[in-house]
């Protein structure tokens, strides 16, 4: 196993040499960075990132690079040639998948944090009966996987006349029981009951002390809360290939069909990918502290 | 989960109450309709011949006794729990491994921990294309590396250890990283005090491992092996993406990848069985619910022994 503490137990890589105090302490931090956790951690992150990368050099060759061997290894030049391709292709309708996909992401995403806002509040701080037993039920939704209810819902839909269309791959995911639990940990450690009570003293309802004095506080649990449920959204997949017809991929859908045997034009195939994966690589790089964050809370309150 | 404020009474004036209940009730309905209606229609259905068009008849437990019968069904169950095994053992032993190294001080430490959620960002779906081409037989980068070596070209479709292989590495590759971060945030939550007394008391690193930070972490693995169970159970989109063509569903041409949510999508969908489908969902539930109730029991244990 690995060491857990400071680097000072660590085996020293260079010989020791006699040099004055400021060039000691150069080395010192050089040989930090080298040390065997770095260049472990180092090898991990290029592991990840590889098959994204594979996924651009692919979607930047022609298809006769990419069936010859060695495989190619560089990124080539028809990237754009790629990408236009997948635009136009009228059977994928790509460009309508990432319109469609961002509808579908951004109105669940909403509506969760809305719904978990009121809810997470409700539970941390307003008096009720049943909230012990209610909040436990919450907890165990999270425990359920909602695909098990496939063929009750696909038959739900088809009688509401949904199946098929963007609403029937959005309305189920409108609330979700982890955001009401995430929020309900962070008003409790955040919000404190001498607050509320004050905006009570001074008249105000409870439904407007939540709108103006919580809701502004819960700013920071809201965004990660918000970035994970985008996320999550536009990653699903197996609902969507299941209840949406041809007219209305989303973005995985869409992929599938380019992937799923009518085309053996692996260019196009991972130019589709890439274009897939884009949107949510931006949101990673920009928000990326944030997203480790909610994942590492997440994990916490189990 | 920590306890509700002792220091209130439990009821709140019937405005509060009004108003609580009012903030709650979107999730309630919601998953009403949405989620705890379809599982236990699931159920109802599982007892009926049932037909898309919705004409079903009564058939009591005979899917039940069908389904143990099934040879199809048995199948799809060895290759989901085979390759949720394959995937998951390694994956939870790299990832505490991993956390350990986050753990160290490290400089740029947001940077290495995007690194290993990186693969997590990624859609199922995109993982299962990229993986089948690096897995091709005849240009995969995978097959040209073992040619590399003097291993000769794998069919990794064909075979049965071969395709689960393939299908654990995508699991593997997209799950790892994230499970290290919540395995990090629960190093992070072992008082430091622990360590500092064996050290003084002259324990050894790996001593220092086994006998405090895996019986701290003990309710995380707990939590992290029993959410890896439920992922693991419903595997569905790698192996359907890893067999391209019209019948993809079926997991190999022997079946020797079907999973189980396979098997339920193509009866369902493709038999059009609601009835016997529904069957196969709802002993998913039972399998589910068994691990999740051992799990509970678990943790309840560890809490009272502490």
């Amino acid at each position: 196993m690995t060491t857990h503490t400071e680097p000072v137990t660590r085996p020293v890589a260079t010989p020791p040499k006699r040099s004055t105090s400021t060039d000691r302490r150069t080395r010192v931090s050089r040989r930090r960075r080298l040390s065997p956790t770095v260049v472990i951690l180092a090898f991990v992150t290029a592991i990840s990132a590889f098959p994204l990368y594979f996924m651009l050099v692919m979607a930047s060759r022609p298809n006769e690079d990419i069936t010859s061997i060695p495989p190619p290894l560089w990124p080539g030049g028809e990237l754009w040639v790629n990408l236009e391709r997948v635009l136009d292709n009228e059977d994928v309708m790509f460009g309508q998948a990432i319109v469609n996909s961002l509808l579908v992401s951004v109105v669940a995403t909403v509506c969760v944090v809305l719904f978990s806002a009121l809810g997470g509040f409700a539970f941390a701080k307003l008096r009720f009966i049943g909230r012990a037993p209610l909040l436990a039920f919450v907890l165990a939704t999270m425990m359920v996987p909602i695909q098990l209810g496939l063929i009750p819902l696909y038959m739900l839909m088809a009688k509401i006349h949904l199946a098929g269309t963007l609403p029937a791959v959005t309305f189920p995911f409108l609330a979700s029981g982890f955001g009401i639990f995430m929020v309900r940990q962070y008003v409790i450690s955040a919000v404190p009951d001498e607050l509320l009570e004050a905006a009570k003293l001074d008249g105000a309802s409870v439904a407007r002390t939540f709108l103006w004095v919580v809701l502004p506080m819960l700013r920071p649990v809201l965004a990660v809360l918000a970035l994970l449920t985008f996320m999550e959204r536009w990653n699903d997949f197996l609902w969507p290939y299941l209840v949406l017809d041809i007219e209305h991929p989303t973005v995985q859908v869409a992929l599938s069909r380019l992937a799923g045997g009518y085309y053996t034009d692996q260019a196009l195939i991972m130019a589709g990918t890439l274009l897939g994966v884009v949107p949510l690589l931006i949101v990673f790089l920009l928000f990326g502290r944030q997203i480790v964050g909610g994942i590492m809370e997440g994990g916490l309150k189990s | 989960m920590d306890t509700l404020r002792p220091a209130r009474p439990n009821r709140g004036d019937t405005a509060e109450q009004v108003t609580a209940y009012t903030f709650i009730s979107p999730f309630f309905v919601v998953f009403a309709v949405f989620g705890l209606f379809p599982i236990l229609f699931t159920f109802w259905v599982s007892l009926h011949d049932w037909s898309l068009l919705g004409e079903h008849t009564w058939s009591g437990l005979d899917n039940y006794t069908q389904l143990l019968r099934d040879e199809n069904f048995w199948n799809a169950l060895i290759n989901t729990l085979g390759i949720f095994v394959l995937a998951t053992v390694p994956q939870l032993i790299v990832a505490l491994a991993l956390a350990q190294l986050l753990n160290q001080r490290l400089r740029a430490r947001t940077f290495w921990r995007m690194g290993v959620l990186l693969p997590n960002i990624t859609s199922v779906a995109a993982v299962g294309i990229i993986f089948t081409l690096l897995f091709a037989r005849d240009f995969g980068l995978v097959n040209w590396m073992l040619g590399q070596v003097g291993v000769g070209t794998i069919d990794w479709q064909e075979h049965r250890w071969s395709s689960w292989l393939a299908i654990s590495l995508m699991v593997d590759w997209r799950w790892t990283g994230y499970n290290a971060l919540i395995f990090l945030a629960a190093l992070q939550a072992v008082p430091k005090d622990l360590y500092e007394a064996a050290s003084m008391d002259g324990a050894s690193q790996v001593r220092q491992f086994f006998s405090i930070t895996v019986p701290m972490l003990r309710p995380t693995i707990i939590f992290v092996t029993l959410i890896s169970t439920i992922g693991g159970i419903q595997l569905f989109t790698e192996p359907l993406l890893f067999n391209s063509g019209a019948n993809a569903i079926s997991g190999g041409n022997t079946g020797q990848f079907q999973t189980l949510t396979m098997y339920l999508y193509e009866r369902a969908f493709v038999g059009q069985e609601f009835g016997y489908a529904s069957t196969v969902a709802w002993v998913m539930f039972l399998v589910i619910a068994v691990v999740a109730g051992v799990n509970a029991l678990l943790l309840r244990r560890l809490r009272t022994a502490v």
